[in-house]
C-alpha cells in the first residue's frame, strides 16, 4: 500500500519542459527523406551496373560525396529518434531502457563517423 | 519489456449460460463478469433476452438483465441519454455509451466488457480515479489575471466562442482515452486524448489567460508528445469529437512557442 493520493502520482516529477525539438526533428528528417531518397534510388537505378567499382567511381564525385554523407546522417538520425520512441513507448524496466537508449546513441555515432571515413577513403 | 499477454489471474474463463424462457425474439448478451470478493478470474456470462419486452439500447438490455435475470451484475449509468458519460465501456469491440448504442447496429451476440486497460473494480465498473487526476491536473477552468468590474460579464465574441464548438461537448466518458494504445501504454504519464481536448478547451478559449503557463506545463516528452496520432480517439468518440485534432493544435501552439 502506498499512501499516495492520485494528484501527486499524476504530477510526479513535473514536466519536462521540451519534447516538441524532438518531435520537429523527426518530421523535418522525413522530409528531408523524401528528395534524398528519391536520389539515391534514382542514382542506383541509372547504374548501367552497380558493382563495387561502379560504385565507388560514383561516391569519389564530390556533390555524390556530398548528398551520401547527407543521406546517411539524415537516415541515421531519423532512425535514432524512432527508435528512441519505441524504446520509450515498449520498454518499462528503467535500467533495459536507459541501456538501450544509451546503446542507439552510441550507434548513431559510429555510423556517421563510419560513412565520413569510408567517403573520405573513397575520395583519396 | 511491455507486456503482451495478460497476467495469470486475468485470463477470462467462460462464464454461464442463462436461457430466456417461452421467447421467440432472442438476442444474446456476453458479459464480462468478476468479483473481487471470490478470488476467481473474470469470467463471460451470456444471457438471452426477450426483445419482445426490451428497450432498443444495449443499456435498455443490461437494466433489464439486472432487473429481471441477474441482480449481481454491475455497472455505471445515470442519464440513459449519452450527456453524463456513465455508462461508457466496450461493446462488440469498440468503446462507446451503452445508453446511445442500438442493438440493432450490433452483432446477434453482443459482447461487453469494460472500458479497456484500467483497473476493474467490478464487473463494467472501472476505476477512473487517475484519470480524473490527469483532468484536475490541467486545470480545467478559466484562469485570469485581469479582474473586471464586478457588475460586468466576461465578454466573447461570436468568433471566439465558436472555437469552443467540439470542444466543450466532452463529456469525459472516457471512451477515447482508454481506446488509445499509446495510453494503454503509458497512461501513468501521457494524459491521454480525453484531457488534452479538455485543456485544449481553455487554450482555445478567448477568455483565459493563462495559456503560455498551460502550455510550459503540457509541453514533456510524455505529456502530449506520447500522441502518435493513431486516430482510435476520434474513431470511437460517442460524442462524435476529434480529440486527435484537438492534439494537433496543442502541438501547433507549442510550435508557435518555439518561434516557428
Amino acid at each position: 500500500m502506498q499512501y499516495r493520493s492520485e494528484i501527486k502520482r499524476v504530477k510526479g516529477l513535473g514536466t519536462a519542459k521540451h519534447g516538441f525539438s524532438h518531435w520537429w526533428m523527426q518530421r523535418l528528417t522525413a522530409v528531408l527523406m523524401i528528395p534524398l531518397g528519391l536520389w539515391f534510388f534514382y542514382s542506383l537505378m541509372t547504374m548501367e551496373t552497380v558493382s563495387a567499382d561502379a560504385v565507388i567511381v560514383w561516391l569519389q564525385h564530390p556533390v555524390q560525396a556530398l548528398l551520401m554523407a547527407l543521406w546517411t546522417i539524415t537516415v541515421v538520425y531519423h532512425a535514432t529518434l524512432g527508435l528512441q520512441v519505441i524504446i520509450e513507448d515498449y520498454v518499462h524496466g528503467k535500467a533495459m531502457a536507459l541501456t538501450l537508449l544509451t546503446l542507439i546513441k552510441f550507434a548513431m555515432f559510429a555510423m556517421i563517423v563510419a560513412t565520413f571515413f569510408s567517403l573520405f577513403k573513397l575520395a583519396s | 519489456m511491455a507486456e503482451f499477454s495478460l497476467p495469470k489471474n486475468s485470463k477470462i474463463t467462460k462464464g454461464k449460460y442463462i436461457k430466456a424462457q417461452g421467447a421467440t425474439n432472442v438476442r444474446k448478451l456476453k458479459v464480462y463478469r468478476w468479483d473481487p470478493d471470490t478470488g476467481d478470474n473474470p469470467r463471460t456470462d451470456t444471457y438471452e433476452i426477450d426483445m419482445d419486452s426490451c428497450g432498443p439500447m444495449v443499456l435498455d438490455a443490461l437494466i433489464k438483465v439486472k432487473n429481471e435475470i441477474d441482480t449481481t451484475l454491475t455497472f455505471r449509468r445515470s442519464c440513459r441519454e449519452g450527456i453524463c458519460g456513465s455508462c461508457a465501456m466496450n461493446i462488440d469491440g469498440t468503446n462507446t455509451l451503452a445508453c446511445t448504442k442500438s442493438m440493432r447496429d450490433c452483432k446477434d451476440t453482443v459482447s461487453i466488457y469494460p472500458l479497456p486497460h484500467m483497473d476493474v473494480i467490478k464487473d463494467l465498473v472501472p476505476d477512473m480515479s487517475h484519470f480524473y487526476a490527469q483532468y484536475a491536473s490541467v486545470q480545467p477552468w478559466i484562469q485570469t489575471d485581469s479582474v473586471p468590474l464586478p457588475d460586468t460579464e466576461r465578454l466573447q465574441s461570436i468568433e471566439d466562442r465558436e472555437k469552443l464548438d467540439g470542444l466543450y461537448e466532452c463529456i469525459l466518458c472516457a471512451c477515447c482515452q482508454t481506446s488509445c494504445p499509446s495510453y494503454w501504454w503509458n497512461g501513468d504519464r501521457y494524459l491521454g486524448p480525453a484531457v488534452l481536448l479538455q485543456s485544449y478547451r481553455f487554450l482555445a478559449d478567448s477568455r483565459d489567460e493563462y495559456t503560455g503557463e498551460r502550455l510550459e506545463d503540457l509541453e514533456d516528452p510524455f505529456k502530449v508528445f506520447r500522441c502518435h496520432t493513431i486516430m482510435n480517439c476520434t474513431n470511437t468518440c460517442p460524442k462524435g469529437l476529434n480529440p486527435g485534432k484537438a492534439i494537433g493544435e496543442i502541438k501547433k501552439l507549442i510550435a508557435e512557442r518555439h518561434a516557428l
